[in-house]
């Protein structure tokens, strides 16, 4: 394997964020943490390039960072979360098992589901090791 | 060749929500992120945009409408507005001829938008419109209402159920990290939900037979 490519046997992480560049600076930052070994994209701001939410552009990110293994979305505000969720159902049958929006702070949540992924986690423990930010 | 009644709902809903956008930027800079107004106009825009759309029965129009307010309206009401479409399209795919396919088709958006909000009736939300106006509709069907009464009956229960989010304190959504300072503020949502309730019984009204 080349220097800088990720494999697809570890989970994937997606970034949804209101802000472009919120999104975009927090994946820099987990590649920047973690490295590059996971599948990884992005989504921010809304279809009409402002802040907000695209379902459009949450299922490209989805597809991009889509790994077998699964893909988990760290999301920012209520319209990140609820656009996730409808990015996950018009996804085809067989991926939406595959997909879980975890209840994590962005930032944290997605430095830390990147460190489990990297480690070779399965969807679930990235997922529980993202939540273990949250507040009870 | 154009669908009569999916036309009418369409060009009533389009322009409620053209004609009172700034209202609705305007309720949601007091309590949310401002834009509310805006993103659902984009949504609505895209909805007349879409002439094909009035070429359909009501229940294929408003799923391609969900989808579309969905797909364009980039906030959180995007997903609940267009949840709430698609799932009263997907009740009653054809055209609703009877009072009691309107309430089914009514119940099954409700719900689809308590699933996608994971909320209820009470946190200062569009439910708090749309849940009460799902119970009158109920209770004019059962008591035999005409046509007229029933829609006159609608409008009233959505302007009496939006006032009364305005001492509600919220507890979903964006306004939630207002706490008590939520508190005096109509709900953007609800005000959007009972402005499209209007829209809808007015253009119903005007069909009926005089």
């Amino acid at each position: 394997m080349k220097r800088g490519e990720h494999t697809t046997d570890r989970v994937g992480i997606v970034v949804v964020s209101h802000s472009h560049e919120v999104a975009k600076g927090t994946i820099d930052m987990v590649r920047q943490m973690v490295g590059n070994e996971i599948p990884m994209a992005f989504s921010g701001g809304n279809p009409a390039g402002g802040l907000g939410t695209d379902v459009a552009s949450i299922l490209a990110a989805i597809e991009k960072a889509w790994s077998p293994k699964g893909v988990a979305i760290l999301v920012d505000l209520g319209g990140a979360e609820s656009n996730s969720e409808m990015a996950i159902e018009m996804l085809p049958e067989d991926r939406r098992d595959k997909v879980v929006v975890c209840n994590a702070p962005i930032v944290e949540g997605a430095v830390m589901a990147a460190t489990e992924a990297a480690g070779g986690g399965t969807l679930q423990a990235v997922r529980a090791t993202a939540e273990e930010l949250s507040p009870r | 060749m154009a669908h009569e009644l999916t036309r009418r709902l369409i060009d009533a809903a389009v322009t409620a929500i053209r004609d009172h956008a700034d209202e609705l930027t305007g309720l949601d800079q007091a309590i949310g992120d401002g834009d509310h107004g805006i993103n659902m106009k984009r949504g609505f825009d895209a909805i007349a945009d879409a002439p094909e759309l009035k070429t359909l029965p009501l229940g294929d129009a408003l799923q391609k409408a969900g989808m579309t307010l969905v797909m364009k309206v980039g906030g959180a009401s995007g997903p609940l507005f267009g949840s709430l479409l698609m799932a009263m399209g997907k009740a009653v795919p054809g055209d609703p001829t009877q009072g009691e396919q309107v309430q089914a088709m009514l119940a099954e958006g409700i719900a689809a938008v308590k699933k996608r909000g994971k909320s209820d009736a009470g946190e200062k939300t569009m439910l708090d419109v749309l849940v009460p106006v799902g119970e009158t509709l109920a209770g004019e069907l059962s008591r035999h209402a005409s046509a007229k009464e029933t829609l006159a009956g609608l409008c009233r229960a959505a302007d009496a159920a939006l006032e009364r989010t305005r001492p509600m304190k919220a507890s979903k959504g964006r306004a939630s990290f207002l706490g008590d300072r939520s508190i005096g503020h109509l709900d953007p949502g609800a005000r959007s939900s009972q402005l499209l309730i209007h829209a809808v019984c007015d253009a119903v009204a005007e069909s009926l037979p005089a």
